[in-house]
């Protein structure tokens, strides 16, 4: 049969070039996940500790007890009794429908992947903002993971470190890292240059800088970036259920193969639920040190 | 004489990426606007020779883009030099390493700025304390020093407010606390209170004299107002395009000016409040009926000396009363109103 000629057809490279390219780099990636798999699972074996400690305390503990820390957590950092209401009316309901420990396991996952994505990424945004060859290497990166979807990043994660917890949680992490990387550079490279030129006027060191006067000041804008985070992170709990995670995301799935449809409405509505919660305690918290701010700043 | 405190010699700053390499060409004489259009580089300072002795107030005066901020910045090294020392105290401030510079920067010289740059986040006694924190004191320590400086600058009522609370002047009080708090030699005011409306200004005129004639600092004094220079200024430098105009005492500059940039400046100012009589005495004696006016007597306190006497002439005199010189009614009148024009 003859070819079609190439401006009709797309000069499409040989098939057996492609499955070549594809067999040796799968090929490659599960070499190095066969040899490498049981060194990387051993370093993430503390957060796996850790993970199961926090799900285990969050389980165990009466209800009530989860409810008042709850409670007193989004008072302290949001000031604001109508966010309270509003989280204790959530967690009654997902009580009341049976989704407590589903809700705790999602609430300790996104806990920690939050914190691990804080502690990875507001020291990259750092680096980025103090120098413009980082932020321009690193930008591009996150465009990258931003936007690809998020299936695929379980496809090396589980070929690396098999189902279970710990791969659910560093897809989810990767998933979720970008915004707070993204509004720690951008906060950091929007403090004020003359309070930046005070602080060095009076001999402070760079890490004096930096601890006292930049991350202090790109505080705000900083929250914003864990704000997002934490709702990227929501959201891909229910995706990482395929690769084991536990949480709400589990009967979300089973009723998507089973055709559960009030099943699925009403993990949905708690996952909701959570997020709005989040949402909010964290926004309040964020806005209320900008008030501060700027008030300070126009006075 | 004494030595001076600070000593800038032969300081060039040129901006951009090709600063040294066309130094030569700036000390062969070329322009700001010529560098600019060949080189792209901008022309900041050009052979500042500059002294200033210990515990006086030297004023730096210049329209706005003349290379003020530039010049106070190398002193504490926020600009390096692109050619140049500036001795402070006998050591060269552009030779020294990092770690020398931030000892330096905490303990000998301070800086007050225009915007008051305070720290939004840090209360009025933190933004004080904020020198002696740098410095790694203990909190006992900085506690107490602090509440003096925040009392001295007349903020106590205010010391946890946030700086966002308070109005401009007592912002600036913040900053002068601040500076004050680490007990530097030298203090480097860049128009310092030229955001300040003109009582708050005066205000805090005062309380820089007030404070000076107790803790007499070295003070570097940037301003465009010729009137607060003349009211603060030990000496006075003039600066014009990134190079040095003309230097000397406040009356010397107005009685004559350098050039036509100069004699701009200092052409309303009310030179009768300002200018002492013996910078415009003669050589000469009068008759001993003639009336006595002291050394130091501004002009308009002389010409009334005279008026009330029905003199012509006056002696000006030192302390003890010995005749030094004479001075006319019509000297006077001349030096207070006559247009001054630069001396060719
Ligand atoms: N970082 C810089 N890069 C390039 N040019 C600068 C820089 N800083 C100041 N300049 C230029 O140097 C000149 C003097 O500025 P400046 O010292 O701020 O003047 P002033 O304080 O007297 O208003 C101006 O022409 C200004 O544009
Ligand atoms: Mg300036």
């Amino acid at each position: 049969m003859a070819k079609n000629a190439w401006w009709i057809e797309f000069p499409q490279m040989e098939r057996e070039t492609l499955v070549a390219i594809r067999k040796a780099l799968d090929g490659a990636y599960r070499d190095f996940s066969r040899s490498y798999g049981d060194v990387i699972e051993a370093v993430f074996e503390p957060l796996l500790y850790f993970l199961v400690w926090f799900e285990k305390l969050l389980l165990n503990a009466p209800w009530w007890s989860v409810l008042l820390a709850v409670c007193a957590l989004a008072y302290l950092t949001s000031r604001s009794w109508k966010i309270v209401a509003g989280a204790i009316v959530a967690f009654l309901f997902i009580g009341f429908f049976g989704m407590w420990e589903d809700t705790m396991s999602t609430m300790s996952m996104i806990a920690v992947s939050t914190l691990l994505a804080i502690a990875l990424g507001v020291p990259v945004g750092i680096l980025m903002a103090r120098s413009n060859r980082t932020q321009a290497v690193v930008t591009p990166l996150l465009d990258v993971m931003q936007t690809m979807p998020a299936f695929v990043y379980l496809i090396p994660v589980v070929m690396l470190l098999g189902i279970g917890k710990v791969p659910g949680l560093l897809a989810v992490v990767i998933y979720a890292i970008p915004p707070v990387i993204r509004l720690t550079n951008l906060g950091i490279r929007l403090v004020d240059r003359e309070v930046l030129e005070a602080s060095d006027a009076f001999g402070a060191s760079g890490w004096q800088r930096l601890v006292g006067v930049q991350i202090p000041l790109a505080f705000p804008t900083i929250m914003a970036g864990v704000n997002q985070t934490i709702m990227m992170a929501l959201a891909m709990v229910v995706i990482a259920s395929m690769i084991g995670v536990q949480g709400l995301g589990q009967p979300v799935l089973r009723s998507i193969t089973n055709q559960y449809f009030t099943l699925g409405l009403l993990n949905g509505l708690a996952i909701v639920a959570l997020a709005i919660i989040f949402d909010r305690v964290s926004q309040a918290y964020g806005k209320r040190l900008q008030l501060q701010y700027k008030q300070a700043h126009h006075g | 004489m004494a030595e001076p405190m600070i000593r800038i010699q032969g300081l060039y700053k040129i901006f951009g990426a090709a600063g040294e390499a066309v130094l030569p060409m700036v000390r062969d004489g070329m322009g700001k606007q010529e560098l600019l259009d060949t080189h792209g580089c901008v022309l900041g300072l050009r052979d500042i020779n500059m002294s200033v002795p210990p515990r006086c107030i030297q004023v730096v005066m210049g329209l706005s883009g003349s290379g003020k901020s530039t010049l106070i910045r190398h002193i504490n090294r926020l600009i390096a030099p692109t050619a140049g020392e500036i001795i402070v105290d006998g050591t060269d401030v552009a030779g020294m390493d990092g770690a020398t510079l931030r000892e330096f920067r905490r303990h000998r010289a301070s800086m007050v700025f225009q915007r008051f740059a305070l720290m939004p986040h840090r209360s009025v006694r933190d933004n004080v304390a904020y020198g002696l924190t740098v410095q790694g004191l203990q909190s006992a320590d900085v506690e107490k020093r602090a509440s003096r400086w925040i009392e001295r600058v007349g903020l106590q009522d205010f010391a946890d407010r946030y700086p966002g609370e308070l109005s401009g002047g007592m912002q600036q009080r913040v900053g002068l606390g601040r500076a004050l708090a680490t007990d530097p030699d030298i203090l480097l005011m860049d128009e310092a209170f030229s955001a300040l409306d003109p009582l708050i200004r005066y205000d805090m005129q005062n309380m820089l004299l007030d404070l000076q004639t107790e803790l007499k600092k070295t003070i570097v004094f940037i301003t465009h107002d010729l009137d607060e220079a003349l009211r603060i200024g030990d000496n006075v430098a003039i600066l014009r395009d990134g190079g040095m105009v003309q230097q000397g005492k406040p009356q010397d500059i107005v009685l004559t000016p350098a050039d036509d940039y100069v004699a701009d400046f200092v052409k309303d100012v009310n030179r009768g409040k300002l200018v002492r009589v013996e910078s415009i005495m003669k050589p000469g004696t009068t008759c001993a009926s003639a009336p006595a006016i002291p050394i130091g007597t501004r002009l308009e306190r002389a010409a009334l000396a005279l008026s009330e006497a029905a003199a012509k002439l006056g002696k000006v005199t030192d302390r003890d009363g010995t005749a030094l010189g004479i001075v006319s009614q019509l000297d006077l009148l001349d030096a207070m109103v006559r247009r001054r024009r630069p001396s060719p």
